[in-house]
């Protein structure tokens, strides 16, 4: 059935269509509205679920983490401050390998205090072990938090569907909603291999001393690994019952394009529609778009990216000091590689700053500039920045 | 051994493979004139790994050498010993 949407109610419905049996949330703007759509569910008995209201973040993964651990499907949603917040218990969840489903609406972090959209918030927390996918549009974000569950539950891994705060989690589209049954088809109940069970005494989280602690995280890493072909294989599945497909990474004219994009998010339809005039006019710009960013698909992108001349990095983060979390790890996974494209990273977007037609077009005319010329004079830059106001031009 | 995903532990009481005695940097030592077996001492021991007797009896392979039976016994009945001297 198609409904109007916005991406915060496609996510709890998805939630609800894979019968999750426990939610623990804390509100925070902009991912509230996920949270009050699922205890309504669980109120008027449309979900039957345990909604357990915690009072903070921390809490809720906390609380996520024992529903887990005990063997329910858990899931829960935050955005930014309460990300932060759940930090400790991120790299819990992801150590004791519980399959929790998380939805992130992204928002820019504090100070100063931006209620926004960006993406520093889960490029913040990238290290924590957690599967991240970023989202394109509503229906995405409907379908790739069914496929989470799955992803997630075969390889007891904790799973992140980010998307757009407010550009996405306020906006309503129309939405194809599957239906229940195929869902339940899709998607059987979970079966966790290990259980917090009386009748079956196991230990989750012990210490694990220095003789072990190395081994335990490399199977985090090798779990990593599994899980890019896991995602693959959920797709494939979900794509021949529901008719839509995603991959690791969207190639959008990018096969013979000497300029390529890389973006995450909503972002990318943006970018596509630049990309489409440009192509009207025969000029070969491409556009790749990553939805998988943990695990990063190194090879996938190099298959992507390695025939470009020059690849613009566009997104909505910054490691400080450094460069944006994507260009490092694009860049990172050409190290090895005998022939790789030039590369510019664009900083933009932050704090819900609107990323204009006129500075993706800006972006495309450097990286241009730089096929051309076969060198880069600035690798890292801000997209519709304000110099004046930085004191960098007077 | 292999390792299970989220290092859970499925042998429950296999603690008792860890031989915490080799961290242990002071030994207690009993005398047996003093001792009355009361068994404070095994109340006391965190491990446990003193037992009630006379003389009580220590389980050198668990003792981590914590020394609150030496600081409990009413007799003065156990000395800790720096390890490797007698």
């Amino acid at each position: 059935m198609r409904r109007m949407l916005t991406g915060n109610e496609a996510a709890a419905i998805a939630a609800k269509l894979a019968r999750v049996k426990v939610i623990s949330a804390y509100p925070i703007t902009p991912q509230t509205v996920v949270v009050e759509k699922l205890s309504e569910f669980v109120a008027d008995g449309e979900l039957d679920a345990e909604f357990m209201k915690v009072e903070s973040e921390h809490s809720a993964l906390s609380a996520c983490v024992g529903a887990a651990a005990a063997g329910a499907r858990t899931f829960t949603a935050t955005s930014s401050q309460g990300l932060m917040y759940m930090a400790e218990m991120l790299f819990i969840a992801s150590g004791l390998r519980l399959p929790i489903v998380m939805a992130n609406a992204n928002r820019a972090l504090s100070a100063p205090l931006n209620i926004w959209c960006d993406q520093q918030d889960s490029m913040a927390v990238r290290d924590c072990g957690w599967v991240q996918l970023h989202c394109e549009n509503n229906q995405e974000i409907m379908d790739t938090t069914i496929q989470a569950f799955r992803v997630a539950e075969s390889l007891s891994l904790p799973v992140m569907v980010c998307y757009d705060g407010f550009i996405l989690s306020h906006t309503a589209e129309p939405v194809d909603v599957p239906e229940q049954k195929d869902v339940d088809e899709f998607l059987p109940p979970f079966k966790p291999q290990y259980a917090l069970d009386p009748e079956k005494p196991v230990t989750m989280g012990p210490m694990g001393v220095p003789e072990y602690y190395e081994e335990i995280k490399c199977m985090q890493q090798e779990a990593m690994r599994a899980a890019k072909e896991k995602l693959v294989k959920v797709d494939v599945e979900f794509g021949k019952k529901f008719g839509r497909r995603y991959k690791l990474l969207e190639r959008y004219h990018s096969d013979d394009a000497d300029v390529v994009l890389l973006t995450m998010g909503s972002l990318s339809s943006s970018v596509k529609e630049i990309v489409d005039r440009y192509r009207e006019r025969g000029e070969k710009v491409g556009l790749v778009k990553l939805k998988s960013f943990r695990p990063f698909p190194v090879e996938e992108l190099i298959d992507a990216l390695g025939h470009a001349k020059a690849v613009a990095v566009l997104e909505k983060n910054i490691s400080f000091g450094s460069a944006g979390a994507l260009f490092l790890d694009t860049a990172a996974s050409f190290v090895n590689v005998e022939k790789a494209p030039l590369m510019l990273d664009f900083i933009c977007g932050l704090g819900g700053r609107d990323v204009e037609a006129l500075q993706i077009r800006e972006a495309i005319r450097a990286a241009a500039r730089a096929a051309e010329s076969g060198e880069v004079r600035k690798t890292v830059r801000w997209l519709g920045l304000r110099e004046k106001l930085v004191g960098l031009r007077t | 051994m292999k390792l299970t995903a989220g290092a859970v532990i499925v042998e429950p009481g296999n603690a008792a493979k860890n031989k915490t005695g080799s961290w242990r940097a002071f030994r207690p030592i009993i005398d047996v004139e003093k001792c009355t077996g009361c068994g404070l001492c095994s109340i006391y021991c965190p491990e446990p790994a003193i037992h009630k007797g006379k003389p009580a009896k220590v389980d050198y392979d668990y003792c981590k050498g914590c020394g609150i039976c030496a600081n409990e016994c009413p007799f003065h009945a156990i000395t800790m010993v720096p390890e490797g001297k007698r």
